[in-house]
């Protein structure tokens, strides 16, 4: 009968009491909306390579390597040499080998020359494979294959002619050799996206007429001779390398760390990735905090609002008072009203965030190329909902407390 | 023969409110047996207010012993006033009795939820509770109804029902009439003294208002029973 007659004086309040519970449900679901992005951007982070189990380039640093060879940042400072891919190729260990070779661009976007193979071993958001949106895998030695953002971005679609530039954000473009586009890739939300796809020998023929980075002057070799031409590449810029068993990664990488004709480094791109994470990590906790915040902001707003009812209440707490309830029962009725707001506030915030989620799960997807999984909530989620409860109630005790001194102070003569 | 104990006794109380403002009441002596109606008149500022805090165990006096049904409510602990409180007294106010979002069987009921005992002897108390509102004169409708949605008068009855139920030996009103009209004030008076006669429960109002005076047993003027003092602020 008290916990009926709680719920009948917040229903009797309940413009305020429903603004209230909306504060906190906004808050909850901001913190765990927050949690989600966050966790879904983690997992598609360390998506965005796998499958492969070495990455091999010239010694650099790990987390270098791993930024040019998977989400095309900076430069590599150095190539390794044919030989050393052909070396690594032929170990007993090695499964299979796909070559990258960076350095030029088009547009905004990298150029990556690499084999057929790349489209079969890259895989992504655990285990799924590059799948064509229209056209095919390039074929020619002018072909090209491009990511979803680059046909987005620049409007391309298959059959378009497209210049390469060598160099980044060059002006010299190597408007001697169109290449064309055979086929567009579907979202992935990994830097694949933003690439151009050409094959390696394609990168040769670009600088066929070029040395040390500028155009020989004069010099115009005509395509159908460069077809002619071997266009067996001399260094590239890195490997992406399986193994035929879990086993002999360690070992691989070993000897090739260890290789004696130049200096070679073998990441584990897990390992890398997480280092990376680190790194861009410190953003999250920002974010936690500031979304912390926000549920702390609606607690107090909760507080202020059940201060300012005190007064209005007085003559309810003088009844209660009257009829025989003891001050400790004013105080437990007050902590109760906050307790069942924010529980309620909670519940909501919870259902407000798996429809925004239902809603926009796959708006995120094609915007971002972030997947946010529609989980149930986790043990760490359930606890965030308990701790907003408990903090409440809590935080009601300031109000409780004042309410409990005026209702021994008033008694049960209020007059208003 | 042993004399049965009056419901209400006062014995040389004297009370001083802590405060700047200091006041002091001092009530030598006052008695009511079971089953009688007393009406105690007093002006504003006659002391009244602070007298029913005394009577109900909200306040306690500094000396002297105020017994209800026998029992020294000075000589209990603040909880066990609360309770004796619930047990003992059947309370109506001037007006805004009743919880106004809770319906009139929750209001009525209120009070047995803090008693245990006087619970115990209404053991089908929404029987009880509905038997009250008929003889008070209430629509048999009116149970669910959320009390704020009553009139004035229909919620002073349900207050005395409420005052009514579990048969406490006292019922304490203060100024229960004032907020009523002049003949539904006498309608009010009359089917609470039925009640509270065919209960032979003693009734003890505080008014300002003598016109009210022969509906009761006795009537007590403030300045008889009680000496206040009012030091300067």
């Amino acid at each position: 009968m008290i916990l009926r007659l709680a719920l009948g004086s917040l229903l009797a309040r309940g413009l305020t009491v429903a603004m209230t519970i909306l504060a906190i449900a906004l808050s909850v679901m901001l913190f765990l909306g927050v949690e989600k992005v966050r966790t879904g951007a983690k997992a598609s982070f360390a998506d965005t390579i796998s499958g492969t189990d070495l990455i091999v380039g010239a010694r650099t640093g790990s987390v270098q390597l791993l930024l040019y060879s998977v989400f095309r940042i900076g430069n590599a400072t150095s190539n390794m040499t044919w030989e050393s891919y052909q070396d690594i190729a032929a170990r007993d260990a090695v499964d299979w080998i796909v070559p990258i070779s960076l350095g030029d661009s088009h547009r905004q976007f990298r150029v990556m020359g690499t084999t057929v193979a790349f489209f079969e071993r890259y895989k992504y958001r655990s285990g799924q494979s590059l799948a064509m949106r229209d056209g095919d895998v390039m074929d020619d030695l002018f072909d090209a294959t491009i990511g979803a953002d680059v046909a987005e971005t620049l409007g391309y679609s298959v059959g378009d002619p497209i210049v390469v530039a060598h160099g980044l954000a060059s002006f010299s473009e190597h408007e001697d050799q169109p290449f064309r586009i055979s086929g567009i890739l579907e979202k992935t939300g990994t830097p694949v996206d933003r690439t151009v796809i050409v094959s390696l020998e394609a990168i040769e023929a670009i600088h066929v007429d070029w040395r040390s980075g500028a155009q020989i002057p004069g010099q115009a070799t005509p395509a159908d001779v460069i077809r002619q031409m071997d266009l067996q590449p001399q260094a590239i810029t890195a490997a992406l390398v399986g193994v035929k068993g879990r086993l002999q990664v360690f070992g691989l990488q070993r000897a090739i760390n260890e290789y004696g004709e130049e200096p070679l480094l073998a990441i584990l791109p897990g390992v890398a990735l997480q280092e990376l994470w680190q790194i861009v990590g410190i953003a999250e906790t920002a974010l936690i905090a500031v979304s912390g915040m926000v549920i702390v902001t609606a607690l107090i707003g909760m507080m202020a609002t059940i201060f300012s009812s005190l007064n209005e209440r007085r003559r309810e707490m003088a009844i209660f008072r009257a009829m025989g309830a003891r001050p400790r029962v004013i105080f437990a009725l007050l902590v109760l009203e906050a307790a069942v707001i924010a529980a309620i506030g909670a519940l909501l915030g919870l259902i407000l965030l798996y429809l925004s989620l239902y809603v926009a799960q796959p708006l995120i997807d094609s915007a971002f190329g972030l997947w946010i999984p529609i989980d149930p909530p986790s043990m760490r989620e359930v606890l965030v909902l308990i701790a907003v409860i408990l903090a409440s109630a809590i935080v009601s005790m300031l109000p409780a407390i004042r309410a409990y001194r005026m209702s021994l102070a008033d008694g049960m003569m209020v007059r208003i | 023969m042993i004399k049965p104990a009056p419901v209400l006794e006062l014995d040389d109380v004297h009370y001083r409110w802590p405060g700047r403002a200091p006041f002091e009441l001092r009530a030598p002596y006052l008695t009511l047996v079971k089953g009688e109606t007393v009406l105690l008149l007093g002006e504003s500022g006659s002391g009244k207010s602070t007298l029913l805090s005394l009577i109900c165990g909200t306040i306690v006096a500094q000396s002297g012993a105020v017994s209800v049904a026998g029992t020294d409510i000075s000589s209990l602990s603040a909880g066990k006033r609360d309770r004796f409180r619930a047990e003992q007294i059947g309370l109506i106010f001037q007006q805004f009795n009743l919880l106004p979002y809770a319906s009139v069987q929750d209001n009525i009921l209120l009070p047995l939820r803090f008693a245990p005992d006087r619970a115990s002897r209404v053991p089908l108390s929404v029987d009880d509770a509905e038997r009250l509102c008929r003889d008070l004169g209430l629509p048999t409708d009116v149970m669910g109804a959320r009390a704020g949605t009553l009139s004035v008068g229909q919620q002073q009855r349900v207050a005395a029902a409420r005052a009514l139920i579990g048969m406490p030996p006292l019922i304490v009103a203060d100024e229960p009439t004032s907020s009523l009209d002049a003949s539904t004030q006498v309608a009010f008076l009359d089917v609470l003294f039925e009640q509270s006669r065919s209960h032979s429960t003693t009734v003890l109002m505080v008014s300002h208002d003598a016109r009210l005076a022969d509906q009761f047993d006795r009537v007590i003027h403030m300045t008889d029973i009680a000496q206040t003092m009012r030091g300067i602020t």
